[in-house]
């Protein structure tokens, strides 16, 4: 099991603050046509790849989103 | 029942009839038409682009070689390396640029185009550019095209002699308005790499942005500026704000003044291939690519552009079979 999909996301992975902060639903209806930015385990800023039909998103410590 | 409006007779005569452009002064009138014109604008446009143009539409996928710390600071735009953008740099290595080709050949498009955010490029992007071209040509059939920023007449007969069939580089925004947009080059630069591309015989796609600020003037005036330009191709993107960009907080443009917009482009060049490109999906949402399609527009960019995700390419294809639009083929287009 990877570390993304136990539910412990402690960060929006779309503008990076943590989760249990404030509303994040507009991060979410962005989300939609928007990869990950940002580790939701760490906060990292991830690198992502786009390509015409898929993308990836890799966090340096915790591997692929 | 409503009179039709001055400029929609005049728009008629002059350019469904001559296929004549209309001028910056007209252009602000078909942008200033009222809501309830806007289906008879949109049908002449359609019917403009059908004359001139022809029911094809030109399909095409962009990826991006190079992504973000470019040194410009354009600010629309989240790969500039001068703003607190989430957006980390990465190069692309060959054997993903031609997996890019592939997924956007398999969608039947005749373009593919190789996109860097940098100034201009430098021999190691060159480089890159050259073996991806030659990875790509030995296993996808599909136009090439770049975007690599500004360019030298030597970088131009590079490009040329690698079987570059396009190149894309847009004006962003009208002339008046362009210091607003970009400070560190000036739209006469920009100007001098669409010269160069043309005059070496490149095919010339170049568009902009709209919804970053600009009045209805400065709107009709960056038509009015591409249609001088003559591109073969224009690329209408709708400003999508970026988070950490110095126009990240500007909202969205409304789909009726995106609308206009798109039959004033078409009215502007009644002639040229005018792209969806983007921020068409927040700009437009669902309705908006078949309203689009109906109303000037003549090529999409399918799947996801640079830094964010598009329409599932099958639900474009789905709908240009519905509306009965061929997809250019690629044999057409050589």
């Amino acid at each position: 099991m990877t570390p993304w999909s136990d539910g412990a996301a402690a960060y929006c992975d779309r503008c990076g603050e943590p989760v249990c902060d404030r509303d994040h639903t507009e991060c979410l209806a962005h989300r939609e046509m928007e990869p990950p930015r940002y580790c939701p385990l760490c906060r990292r800023r991830m690198v992502v790849q786009v390509l015409p039909r898929r993308w990836s998103a890799r966090c340096s410590v915790h591997g692929e989103a | 029942m409503t009179d039709v409006a001055e400029i929609l007779e005049v728009a008629r005569e002059q350019v469904l009839g001559s296929g004549r452009g209309l001028s910056e002064a007209q252009l602000v009138e078909v942008l200033r038409l009222p809501g309830e014109d806007l289906p008879a604008l949109l049908e002449l446009a359609h019917a403009v682009r059908l004359k001139w143009c022809g029911p094809e539409v030109e399909v095409e996928g962009i990826v991006s070689l190079k992504t973000g710390g470019c040194p410009e600071d354009c600010h629309f735009c989240s790969q500039s390396g001068q703003f607190t953008s989430p957006v980390r740099a990465l190069w692309l290595d060959v054997a993903a640029l031609v997996e890019a080709a592939k997924q956007t050949a398999a969608t039947g498009a005749s373009e593919f185009c190789i996109v860097a955010a940098v100034r201009g490029p430098d021999e190691r992007l060159l480089a890159q550019v050259r073996a991806g071209i030659e990875a790509i040509r030995a296993e996808v059939d599909i136009n090439i095209a770049c975007s690599l920023g500004m360019l030298t007449q030597g970088q131009v007969d590079q490009l040329v002699e690698m079987g570059v069939h396009r190149y894309n580089h847009n004006l962003e925004a009208a002339r008046s308005y362009f210091p607003q947009v970009v400070t560190t080059h000036s739209f006469e630069e920009r100007w001098e790499t669409c010269r160069l591309v043309r005059a070496a015989g490149m095919e010339l796609c170049c568009g902009g942005l709209v919804g970053m600020g600009e009045t209805l003037e400065q709107r009709a005036e960056l038509a009015a500026q591409l249609a001088q330009l003559q591109p073969d191709e224009v690329p209408l993107n709708f400003l999508n704000p970026r988070p950490g960009t110095p126009f990240g907080a500007l909202p969205v443009m409304g789909p009726a003044d995106a609308l206009r917009t798109v039959a004033a482009f078409r009215l502007a060049m009644p002639h040229t291939i005018l792209r969806y490109a983007g921020g068409r999906e927040i700009t437009l949402g669902e309705l908006g690519t078949r309203e689009g399609l109906l109303g000037g527009i003549n090529a999409v960019i399918v799947g996801n552009y640079l830094t964010t995700l598009g329409r599932d390419a099958d639900d474009d294809l789905d709908l240009l079979a519905e509306l009965q639009m061929p997809i250019k083929e690629l044999s057409k287009s050589l």
